[in-house]
């Protein structure tokens, strides 16, 4: 081993049919250490990965070299033997299942024929100790937070003896605490002697704990910064290729008019529970202006949004909703679609986009009517119109007839934007409008949300990303646990909205 | 050329139903020495295959919503005993066929409300429906194992052809209707290919260049001349052809033109996101079951006409024939894929096999494991090629 480089990945490429996603990559990794690989979305960073774990096993030149020695997995179960381990973006775990069960699958301790639990469940409490999370070992995963089921992949992956951890988007999904005890927990590794490759968009936490960071650009390795090197600067000028001044874009000519939406002492109540998940919510929204709703996920941002939207299957609603200053009520999403409102999914692939369909079936289907002749779809209208989308919100991609399954996350989010305002929207409702995409598609998004109030649009934010509500919002509401703690309209600030979220 | 490979290697999961299609037909051909596709068989084949291909158009909706139905093959026998009861009672043809239709539909409805009204998986819900329907066939039919429909009309249905308002004595042809018949439509396809192509030409979107356009249409206009021919050379186009024609007609249409078609399909690719983009899963959830229902009559009418009667054992094994039918046309468990069209020639697929065995005279318990192996292979040609799409 060579200066202490425990992996090093010589002149990697891989095509896939179309598109060199990796073009000689060289990187080199070393023991120890937590390296991160920035990029934007579609960079190759997860390629890469995947090709270093075995996901990939053919079909790239190049050498992956681990303690000195040429590596060719063939699938995940040999590189795992070699002490790498990935864990996903999207979590592994089998909801219905225990804490133990899960982490032992696939891999399950056994005496004589049978599975031994009790060896089962006394490694998990171990592992759990380890990674720091204090609950049952059989508790079952579905009832778990997003931040300790993440924590229960990664007891996951220490089940083995692990030399390199690699964790792809691992806070993307996780609120700022949870996200906090996790970066923790990867410093305590490193201590242990854990190699990390980490990918992440949040450039905070890569300035606070990387070691080192390689930037990715449209599959070539651009650079790689350590120590004093390491800024936020720095490596979005990598990434992008140019100088971001300012991530937010500034908003000229404001001009706020009246109050579209109203929402007075709005209360959600699950229905047989009867628990409160929204208790007497009253907030407005104004022409022309951008209202930020700041809390953490499970506060109740998004039921929020889906009982103005109209879809609240599971839940009793009282209080009122006004749009011009007269109450409306929606049976469905559709009544409120009629009315003026889009709701753009936190989701996109959960409950946005229908994968398995192209991006022009998909940009029309909240508004198909509006291409109904004579009971018939005028096709030829609808290309017009996904191609006007196409072109006004830059999505790249070869064709709208591509599936947006195949798209990057910035280019899904832009078609789930170009559905809702087809639908020209009065009202448009974000729920995370930029999570999971990279920095160049999220000041497009910027940008586009600044153009859209221009025309007189209201817009509602939710995000969990305080400097984005802070950098576009007119006025922000705070929200925790169901309850509005409070509105910003000056001095929003970081320490403001914090202060606001934990007040009792 | 490279247009015309480039063509075929993008639709290969298109093309390979016709190509399966025209290989099965080739080889029976030769193996029972041109009797398979006699004007003859030819025309009984397409007859045999009119219930089920009614079925298949069916329960491919039921399916691509990620649904399905099981209790389709007893309602087509149940609700074809009941016309033969109303029909033996002597009332008019005209009014007991808008019975049973509407009584097929809210059959439909109701299995239907179970679905997505009270969560029940559409697996129990329509298994239920299949053992309560063949229960009350049994029933209906208890007296005398069988009733006999006499009504000229409506056996005319499933036996009847268009018959020939004049004579030619020329190339063999008896029934002229069917020569002037195919003419026509092939006239209509002409005349609206060249429209579409107009139409995306004036909006500037590429189309295919008009070398290879011609030689579409002159190779569509060919196959549809042929069996039109072969037709003529026996009675000609049967009302069963018509029936299934039309249905097939009217559901392309709804799938491929119409927002309740998008509907559908956008349901069963990802039912939330269709939520959130004003669609009622439940109300599509609850057309679909009743258009099932429906056509499960038209099924059982298609035959019992053809029997001129109903009998015990009408319905077994049909909602597994039509099911097998749309999976060998290509529509997806996983939900939101599926075409009816390639249903309806996957029908025709699995019922030539069966035609085709019989007249070899292999034995059938081999004809079962035949076609059992083929159903496997056409979903598995059908996976590969949608992999390697993407």
């Amino acid at each position: 081993m060579k200066n202490n480089i425990i992996l090093e990945l010589v002149n990697v490429t891989k095509e896939f049919p179309g598109v060199k996603a990796l073009d000689n990559v060289n990187i080199n990794i070393k023991k120890g250490e937590i390296h991160f690989l920035c990029g934007e979305n579609g960079a190759g960073k997860s390629t890469l990965m995947k090709i270093v774990s075995g996901v990939y096993s053919s079909g790239y030149s190049g050498n992956i070299i681990l303690k000195g020695e040429k590596q060719n997995f063939k699938n995940i179960a040999e590189s795992k033997k070699k002490g790498i381990a990935i864990i996903y973006q999207e979590l592994a775990l089998v909801p219905e299942m225990s804490i133990y069960e899960n982490i032992f699958l696939g891999a399950e301790r056994k005496k004589g024929m049978f599975v031994d639990f009790n060896e089962h469940i006394m490694e998990a409490e171990k592992l759990l100790k380890e990674v720091g999370l204090k609950v049952n070992v059989a508790e079952k995963v579905k009832n778990l937070g997003i931040g300790k089921q993440q924590l229960v992949e990664i007891a996951k992956a220490l089940r083995e003896k692990v030399d390199i951890l690699i964790l792809d988007e691992p806070t993307a999904a996780l609120n700022e605490d949870d996200s906090k005890n996790l970066l923790k927990l990867i410093e305590t590794l490193k201590n242990t002697g854990v190699t990390c490759i980490m990918i992440s968009h949040k450039l905070k936490e890569v300035t606070a704990i990387a070691d080192t960071v390689t930037v990715i650009r449209d599959g070539k390795n651009i650079c790689t910064l350590t120590g004093d090197e390491i800024s936020e600067d720095e490596i979005i000028k990598n990434m992008v290729g140019r100088q971001i001044d300012n991530i937010y874009p500034a908003r000229e000519n404001k001009n706020i008019g009246e109050i579209s939406l109203e929402v007075e002492n709005l209360t959600a109540k699950e229905q047989g529970t009867n628990k409160e998940i929204l208790k007497e919510i009253s907030f407005n929204v104004k022409t022309g202006e951008i209202v930020g709703i700041s809390g953490l996920m499970g506060a109740g941002r998004t039921e929020l949004a889906l009982a103005i939207f109209g879809n609240t299957p599971k839940y009793k609603l009282s209080g009122k909703i006004k749009i011009d200053n007269k109450e409306v009520h929606f049976r469905n999403t559709k009544d409120a679609i009629k009315k003026g409102i889009a709701y753009v999914t936190e989701d996109r692939k959960g409950n946005g986009l229908v994968l398995g369909q192209d991006i022009k079936t998909n940009i029309t289907l909240a508004n198909l009517e509006d291409l109904v002749v004579n009971g018939k779809v005028d096709e030829n209208k609808e290309v017009e119109v996904a191609e006007y989308y196409r072109k006004s919100l830059t999505i790249k991609t070869g064709s709208i007839e591509q599936k947006t399954g195949s798209l990057s996350g910035g280019n899904q989010q832009k078609v789930s934007l170009a559905k809702w305002l087809y639908t020209d929207p009065k009202i448009l409702i974000l729920d995370e409008p930029t999570r999971g995409i990279d920095v160049g598609a999220k000041f497009e998004i910027y940008s586009l949300m600044n153009e859209l109030v221009a025309k007189g649009m209201s817009i509602i934010m939710i995000s969990s990303e305080l400097l984005e509500v802070i950098g576009m919002s007119d006025r922000v509401y705070v929200i925790a646990e169901g309850e509005l703690k409070g509105e910003l309209t000056e001095d929003i600030t970081e320490e403001n909205i914090i202060s606001l979220s934990v007040k009792e | 050329m490279i247009e015309l490979k480039k063509l075929l290697k993008e639709n290969i999961r298109e093309y390979g139903m016709y190509i399966a299609l025209v290989a099965i037909f080739i080889f029976f051909t030769t193996t029972t020495n041109g009797m398979f596709l006699s004007a003859r068989n030819f025309s009984n084949l397409l007859n045999q295959t009119g219930y089920i291909a009614v079925l298949s158009i069916g329960v491919t909706l039921v399916i691509i919503i990620r649904h399905i139905d099981l209790s389709i093959g007893y309602i087509a026998g149940f609700m074809g005993a009941v016309i033969a009861l109303l029909l033996a009672k002597g009332i008019s043809l005209f009014i007991a066929i808008p019975i049973v239709l509407v009584m097929g539909m809210i059959i439909g409805l109701f299995n239907g409300f179970l679905v997505a009204k009270l969560h029940v998986p559409a697996f129990v819900a329509t298994l239920a429906g299949m053992l309560i329907f063949r229960g009350a066939l049994l029933l209906a039919t208890e007296k005398k194992g069988s009733i006999i429909v006499k009504n000229r009309v409506f056996n005319a249905l499933g036996n009847d052809f268009i018959p020939s308002f004049f004579e030619v004595d020329a190339f063999g042809i008896k029934n002229t209707t069917a020569i002037i018949v195919g003419l026509v439509l092939i006239i209509i396809y002409i005349l609206s290919e060249i429209n579409t192509r107009k139409i995306k030409m004036n909006y500037k979107f590429e189309v295919i260049s008009s070398n290879l356009f011609i030689l579409k249409l002159f190779f569509t206009s060919s196959v549809m001349f042929y069996i039109a021919y072969k037709l003529s050379l026996y009675n000609g186009i049967s009302w069963t052809v018509v029936t299934v024609g039309i249905i097939t007609f009217i559901y392309h249409t709804i799938m491929m033109k119409t927002s309740l078609g998008r509907h559908i399909y956008a349901v069963g690719g990802n039912p939330e996101a269709a939520r959130l983009s004003g669609i009622s899963v439940e109300k599509i959830t609850l057309i679909v079951f009743s258009s099932m229902g429906m056509l499960a009559v038209i099924s059982g009418m298609l035959y019992t006409s053809r029997l001129q009667s109903a009998s015990t054992t009408a319905g077994a094994m049909f909602e597994l024939d039509a099911i097998a039918g749309a999976y060998v046309g290509g529509v997806s468990a996983s939900g939101g894929v599926g075409k009816v069209t390639n249903s309806v020639l996957g029908a025709i697929v699995m019922a030539a096999l069966t035609n085709g065995m019989n007249l070899m005279g292999v034995n059938i318990s081999y004809q079962y494991i035949i076609k059992g192996s083929i159903l496997v292979l056409a979903v598995i040609f059908d996976i590969q090629t949608r992999k390697n799409v993407k």
